[in-house]
């Protein structure tokens, strides 16, 4: 009897992991397909915006451009430095990339199409995005290079000021939406482009985009892998796959901001045409998600663009935005804010 | 007022605004790239490239051993020998070397030739497999000049006017 109830246990113990398991590779797989191909994106575009072509030999206009890349750092060598610390240094990439796909877990695709649908997912988004900053720590300790360290500690530096900002600008979003789950937060959006959270919280969203580059590490806001002082910064000592897996981690981390961006304040999977009438019947049969991935991509675009134009900052001006202008400009934004929504002036009538 | 302009400007972003809009326009614009192989950059006349050694249309070498391009490369990578040809009693060459890795393709050695015999030819794109290749032989700068001899007679006559 007792064993009978134990093997049902068992069975129902391994379809739930089953399950869940199908749901993380459901998620994982077009993720890792979506950085391959936010890769051969940034060089096309940088390439098209400084009047080169870009990659366009390997496939059909460079299609498979991605693959021949990834094969290349497959196949190479993982060269562990003299005197580094073995154990850590391989750790590090797995710690880096970690909470990169974790983070996926609550992002919403649809109206119920998510992972875990926890109260908290904000708060969990923002504590797996910050997480990411041991990884480049150890990465850039355990390295036992000069270099690597101090790329570490600027990037250590970095995450934790833009952390405050970022904190700050969501903060803004839970006042508008009254919670902390991300599929509330766009329900809370509804009803037309201007109900969107973009509107009221604007100088929010351009707060939270910033911080999310220079959360991601990415130039403009890229002085840990600063190619000029400190050659790749963190992961200069890394080759091959665990090279690979930074790199992976810091593409699906832009992705992962630029999501947040089209979810938080960009109406996720809302019709940009509700309530617009004939419009709106017309894009009826659009599901959401493309919307949302639609809504991404521009953000994402945006990354791209903004890597293309500006040069690096130098360091103190980073810390001189952060913690001068980012942060004083939520901490007034956020009163503002507070009185329009004890108001019920418009949009929160 | 003008500090507050200032301010505002910065605030707004206005310069980054205005160079974002630099970059996206010029991502419509007509790309610059040539795609090497299929596609080349226009060359000069004057391009100075590998080298050959002519000849007269009977097939008579036009090198008299005078030795003047030897002298005059300033990085002497040119190595001659002379001596009489067996068959007509002529002053010849017996050894004409050049060492490209030492070559700057400086072109002093066409300039000094009297007879135009060693030229550079519009070759730029060649590579070695093994390390005494780097010497262009007698033999090989011959083959490169009867390869080449339109390109580079016509190419002669094009230039003919300024020299």
């Amino acid at each position: 009897m007792n064993e009978f109830i134990m093997g049902i246990d068992l069975m129902a113990w391994l379809e739930t992991v089953f399950w869940i398991l199908l749901k993380i590779v459901a998620i994982l797989l077009p993720l890792v397909l979506a950085v391959a191909y936010t890769t051969y994106a940034e060089r096309k575009i940088i390439g098209y915006m400084q009047l080169r072509l870009g990659p366009n030999r390997v496939g059909p206009k460079g299609w498979f451009q991605p693959f021949a890349d990834v094969i290349k750092l497959v196949m190479k060598e993982i060269i562990i430095p003299r005197g580094a610390n073995k154990a850590l240094f391989i750790l590090a990439p797995v710690l880096f990339i970690g909470p990169a796909f974790a983070a996926w877990a609550v992002i919403p695709f649809d109206a119920e199409v998510v992972l875990a649908d926890i109260n908290a997912g904000l708060l969990f988004v923002l504590a797996m995005t910050s997480i990411g900053v041991y990884g480049v720590i150890i990465a850039g300790w355990a390295s036992n290079s000069k270099y690597a360290f101090l790329g570490a500690m600027r990037s250590a530096a970095q995450i934790v000021s833009y952390e405050l900002a970022m904190g700050f600008a969501l903060v803004g979003v839970l006042m508008c939406a009254q919670s902390m789950n991300l599929s509330e937060i766009v329900n809370a959006q509804s009803g037309g482009i201007f109900s969107w959270f973009w509107l009221p919280l604007f100088p929010l969203l351009i707060v939270y985009w910033i911080s999310g580059v220079a959360e991601t590490n990415r130039a403009p806001f890229d002085m840990a892998e600063g190619e000029s002082e400190i050659v790749a910064g963190f992961h200069v000592e890394y080759a091959g796959t665990a090279f690979a897996l930074f790199f992976l981690a810091e593409y699906a981390n832009m992705i992962l901001i630029s999501f947040l961006t089209a979810l938080m304040f960009m109406g996720g999977w809302l019709s940009p045409f509700e309530g617009l009438g004939i419009l709106e019947e017309w894009t009826a049969w659009v599901p959401g998600t493309i919307w949302l991935l639609m809504k991404a991509f521009i953000s994402l675009f945006g990354l791209l663009w903004i890597r293309a134009t500006f040069p690096r900052f130098r360091y103190d001006q980073v810390m001189r935005l952060g913690w001068k202008i980012f942060i004083p400009v939520t901490l007034v934004w956020l009163p503002i804010l507070a009185v329009w929504i004890k108001f019920e002036a418009w949009p929160f009538n | 007022m003008k500090t507050f302009k200032r301010w505002l400007n910065s605030f707004l972003l206005y310069e980054l605004l205005k160079g974002l809009k630099v970059t996206f326009v010029n991502m419509f614009r007509r790309k610059a790239t040539i795609q090497y192989p299929e596609e080349k950059t226009p060359l000069s006349p004057r391009f100075r490239g590998l080298h050959a050694l002519r000849t007269y249309p009977n097939g008579e070498e036009r090198c008299i051993a005078c030795k003047l391009c030897e002298a005059v490369c300033p990085a002497s990578a040119i190595t001659i020998e002379a001596g009489v040809r067996e068959s007509d009693g002529t002053r010849r060459t017996t050894k004409y070397e050049i060492d490209l890795f030492k070559c700057i393709f400086c072109g002093f050695c066409e300039e000094s030739c009297p007879v135009d015999s060693i030229v550079e030819t519009r070759v730029f794109d060649y590579h070695f497999e093994n390390e005494n290749e780097k010497v262009m032989t007698k033999p090989m700068l011959l083959k490169m000049g009867q390869i080449y001899e339109d390109q580079i007679a016509a190419d002669r006559a094009a230039d003919a006017k300024y020299r």
